[in-house]
């Protein structure tokens, strides 16, 4: 399938584009005359968001508990100089260049709440919408990359959230794990045309943008620009799994057979992985990657050892395999979260409900240091032993990794200061 | 009779002791003065739209309660040294209330109708006529259904049985209080009994009724209290124990699903689901505290107790529905919550912010911009008997619904709720369409319903399919959902690309290009019939010019105009409300 019109290279349909502009002045999308589609810079910085929809139990997970009555059935294996769950053995064995943060104290355990304040660093406020950490990303690195004809955020079955006060042009594109970007087919229209529609849109775009009507008007048309880019690029195939060698896909999505003969759903993540590192290795600074099904306020470790886990430990250490392989783990920072863990305490119906005071955050590559377990809860889990830490300790760690500086400022709207990661600072341990 | 009585009196009290041009009382200078603006600048009425002097405008609406609605809305000017825009053009105005009122962009004939009317009272009327239409119960059943059960149906939740409910209340304007009854205290079939749904969407997985509890109190109340769950609030007065009294009354809630045997299949699949009632259930519920602790709550709203009256039989000699004694409370009294949150959300609805922002979280923690105004807003709409058609008469001809979009040198700074101030309401703020105003514009627009190419109920179906490809599931139990139908790029390429604005500017036998080609032999008229069918105004003259340069260079006539509607529906200025 192409997204340049029939007969027509990517080159001479914007050459062509660019000669009939000329005519029309009202014609101002282009930018991007200059593309090097092919020159894909290796050593680019970016970031992958592991979402855990729902809130996983990181207790049975990163952080066991065996002995406590909270313990539950699973047992701790080693992973580099921590210990984490028996179910994830393929990803502790990629423990050189993971960590997990144990004690984070997030006071939020609403989903709503939970989401916006982990993602953005910041507690949901009516004066004031915050950044998505994506658009964050996006608008400190994505602006640099002149190249990049595709959204510098891309959240793959995620719930991305906002970019706030960093405007549309810094919004995550939403897709799903299939690939199939819908409607970016301009179905072999002829180039001229296209031109023309654009031209006249142009007119009527503009006068709307000066008739003193707020920022809206120019951020549709902002999006538009983008979405013209993105229907003309050659980068669109960074979506497209399938042209991945089967072997590869099977070892992102294929977990084996579940004990029991139950199918296993999860191959949806190790899918959204995958395009993940073909995002990243076609210049998109930031990738967020969702899987949900962890809201389990029942039947919590049947569910995870059939199947949440061994789906996801599939996933995360195909991921970091592939990172390494291709000499980008230094690069790319992998960070794990959801709006909250789940309660110590097993309920009756042998789930866990919301918490937010201690829980765990697994965070690596970039550079950072790997193998280590950050803080501690206490034996039972329901506190923090060590310094507790706060969505934007494990942001600004992530800017540490992407070379971003933790003093940058951004400013609302209403000109209010606002701090990148609300003022968090690199976690030292990891950051040696 | 008696408002008539009052309202007369009241301008005459208001123009006399505070000398305050406010609505009833000025509309005779408002003929006269109206009357020389239109003559000196007919020539461009047309094309600009042009704002008439604010302080000679009404709508021609006599009720009283619009005087003391501008009122409260000018002294917030007032304090906040805010100068409002001028009022909107007639053009701007009528495209906004029509998707405001009925959820689709206004009939290009109807545009042109409105323009040329020379009744002082139109807009009032037209608000009237539009609270008649049948698009009203269709928009206003859209709204009302996504808020209570999400855009995204849930499993064993039937769309069909709350639409139905929502299409009967709003046809025969049912009191909101009653709505808020029969949704609260709803028992039985999915089908038959509608209203059941509300509360079948929040029970998507055993939880003791404690979404349903965070639901019921956000949508209804308007306040935010699913927190409270786990802690006392963090800044307002809800404590740990609230919740859990509150959610006291849905613990007889309990869903049965009835599967059946589908002969075809061979195998059985699901049936209907019902909201049934469990006799016997313990008068107090049990929460852990933050310490440990376990505590008991009883039944309580807002601190009264109710253990008595829940432990009543009902006539059947089963324990009474604690959920219709929790609706009653609800709506019980000169102003209650029920009412106040009902304002406040049609407010945000037309003006896109509501009287508090968030608009479902209102409490001490988070005061009013208007205090006054919602507080008599609530108490009128109360006294309405809670009269729907009447709020939204009140909200649309108050003087602010009337003003332009365009932004004054002086409020643009100061009134700019999506920069994080407290909207004061001295311009109009854009909206963004709604999918389901976007598809049934391009119906409305291109006649698609008259042409007898679609009926309402064929395009309702379709649309449902349509509208899936905007929802994004989060993954929670709870069933919380967003859209991609939201200004970003997926919407774009939908608008540019997607089968529903190629249907609009087809140029097949029969469509609406078609029809405007045979129907206006002139270029200059057909570009005009397309501006007013889109965006409610004819071209400017820069327009116009464009247009007719593209139709000189483009051989095929038709293709030029398609692509001419193309831009038009892609444009900034077709999708926002303005």
């Amino acid at each position: 399938m192409s997204f340049i019109p029939a007969g027509m290279t990517r080159r001479h349909f914007m050459r062509h584009m660019a000669a009939s502009a000329a005519t029309i002045p009202a014609i101002q999308f282009m930018q991007h005359l200059q593309v090097h589609a092919e020159t894909l810079k290796k050593n680019q910085k970016a970031c992958i968001l592991m979402w855990m929809g729902g809130g996983p139990p990181t207790i049975d997970i990163w952080d066991l508990k065996p002995g406590s009555k909270n313990g539950g059935e699973f047992k701790p294996i080693t992973a580099g100089g921590t210990q984490i769950s028996e179910h994830m053995p393929k990803t502790a064995a990629q423990f050189d260049v993971l960590n997990v943060v144990r004690s984070m104290s997030t006071r939020e355990a609403d989903h709503g709440r939970g989401r916006y304040y982990m993602h953005t660093s910041f507690v949901p406020n009516p004066t004031v919408v915050h950044p998505t950490f994506g658009s964050v990303v996006s608008h400190e690195l994505g602006s640099q990359r002149k190249e990049l004809e595709i959204p510098s955020f891309v959240s793959i079955g995620g719930d991305p959230g906002s970019p706030g006060f960093l405007g549309m042009s810094n919004a995550a594109f939403v897709v799903n794990t299939q690939g199939r970007i819908q409607n970016a087919d301009m179905g072999g229209m002829d180039a001229g045309r296209f031109r023309n529609r654009l031209a006249m849109l142009g007119t009527i775009e503009d006068s709307f943008i000066a008739s003193k009507r707020g920022e809206a008007p120019q951020a549709h048309k902002d999006v538009y620009k983008k979405a013209i880019d993105l229907m003309t690029s050659k980068q669109m195939e960074a979506f497209k799994i399938d042209k991945e060698d089967p072997k590869t896909i099977d070892r992102y999505t294929n977990a084996g057979a579940p004990a029991g003969g139950m199918m296993r759903a999860g191959g949806e993540f190790g899918r959204g992985l995958l395009m993940a590192r073909r995002l990243v290795e076609a210049g998109v600074p930031f990738v967020e990657v969702g899987m949900g099904g962890w809201d389990l306020h029942a039947n919590v470790f049947n569910t995870l050892k059939n199947n949440n886990l061994p789906a996801m430990d599939t996933a995360i250490s195909a991921l970091v395999t592939d990172l390494k392989e291709r000499s980008m783990i230094k690069d790319v920072v992998l960070v794990w979260m959801g709006e909250f863990g789940r309660t110590p305490r097993i309920n009756q119906d042998v789930g866990r409900d919301h918490w937010a005071a201690s829980w765990s955050n697994m965070i690596g590559g970039g550079n950072l240091k790997g193998g280590l377990g950050v803080g501690a809860t206490d034996a039972d889990g329901l506190t923090c032993e060590t310094k507790p830490y706060l969505p934007g300790d494990i942001w600004a760690t992530a800017c540490h990794a992407l070379g971003i500086p933790t003093t940058t400022v951004h400013t609302s709207k209403r000109g209010r200061p606002m701090k990148i990661a609300n003022g968090g600072a690199p976690i030292p341990e990891l950051i040696g | 009779m008696m408002r008539t009585w009052s309202g007369s009196r009241w301008a005459l009290w208001a123009v006399a002791a505070l000398a305050i041009a406010v609505s009833a009382s000025v509309a005779i200078t408002a003929e006269e003065s109206g009357s020389k603006e239109s003559k000196s600048k007919v020539a461009t009425a047309d094309t600009k739209p042009v704002a008439k002097k604010r302080v000679d405008f009404t709508t021609g609406s006599s009720d009283v309660l619009i005087s003391f609605i501008n009122e409260q809305i000018r002294q917030g000017w007032t304090d906040n040294e805010i100068e409002a825009s001028e009022v909107a053009g007639d053009g701007e105005w009528v495209r906004r209330v029509y998707l405001d009122i009925v959820g689709h962009v206004p009939p290009m004939e109807e545009v042109e109708k409105f323009l040329a009317d020379k009744d002082k009272a139109k807009r009032s009327k037209l608000i009237d006529t539009l609270l008649d239409d049948p698009g009203y119960v269709r928009h206003w059943t859209n709204v009302w259904a996504n808020l209570m059960i999400g855009q995204d149906t849930p499993r064993r939740v039937s769309r069909k049985g709350m639409e139905k409910f929502l299409r009967e209340a709003f046809t025969k304007n049912r009191p909101w209080n009653d709505v808020v009854m029969d949704i609260v205290s709803a028992e039985g079939h999915f089908e038959e009994n509608g209203a059941v749904n509300f509360l079948l969407a929040q029970m998507v997985m055993p939880d003791d009724g404690v979404l349903a509890t965070a639901k019921t109190t956000r949508l209804f109340l308007g306040m935010q209290v699913q927190c409270t769950q786990c802690h006392n609030h963090p800044f307002n007065d809800w404590q740990q124990r609230q919740f859990w009294e509150f959610n006291n009354f849905f613990r007889q809630l309990q869903r049965e699903d009835h599967r059946k045997y589908d002969a075809k299949a061979g195998r059985m699949v699901d049936d209907y689901s019902e909201l049934i009632r469990r006799d016997g259930v313990s008068d107090h519920v049990t929460y852990e505290k933050r310490n440990g602790l376990i505590e008991a709550a009883y039944p309580r709203y807002f601190g009264k107790d109710l253990i008595d009256e829940v432990a009543q039989k009902d006539k059947d000699g089963w324990d009474v529905n604690r959920r219709e004694v929790l609706a009653k409370l609800m709506i019980d009294g000169e102003k209650p919550l029920a009412a106040l949150a009902m304002v406040n959300r049609m407010w945000s609805q037309f003006f896109g912010y509501g009287i508090t922002k968030p608009v479902d979280d209102m409490g001490p923690h988070n005061p009013p911009s208007h205090p006054d105004l919602l507080d008599r807003l609530g108490n009128e709409f109360v006294k309405s008997r809670y009269d729907v058609k009447q709020l939204i008469r009140w909200i649309c001809n108050s003087e602010a619904y009337n003003l332009t979009s365009q932004a004054s040198k002086v409020n643009e700074e100061k009134d700019n709720p999506a920069a994080g101030t407290t909207a004061m309401f001295s311009h109009v703020y854009l909206k963004s369409m709604s999918a389901e105003q976007l598809y049934d514009s391009l119906i409305v627009a291109t006649n698609a319903h008259k042409s007898g190419r679609s009926s309402w109920e064929q395009a309702e179906d379709k649309k449902r399919v349509w509208l899936r490809q905007f929802v994004v599931a989060f993954g929670t139990d709870e069933g919380d959902e967003s859209t991609t139908f939201n200004g970003s790029i997926p919407q774009a390429l939908m608008m540019m690309n997607g089968d529903l604005v190629k249907d609009a500017i087809s140029a097949q036998k029969g469509s609406f290009l078609n029809t405007i080609l045979a129907e206006a032999p002139k270029d200059t008229d057909r570009i005009r019939r397309l501006y007013l069918t889109a965006l409610g105004r004819a071209p400017s003259p820069k327009e116009a010019k464009g247009a007719q340069d593209l139709l000189r260079v483009n051989p095929d006539k038709l293709a030029a105009y398609q692509d001419m509607f193309w831009a038009l529906l892609n444009s900034n200025e077709f999708i926002f409300i303005h």
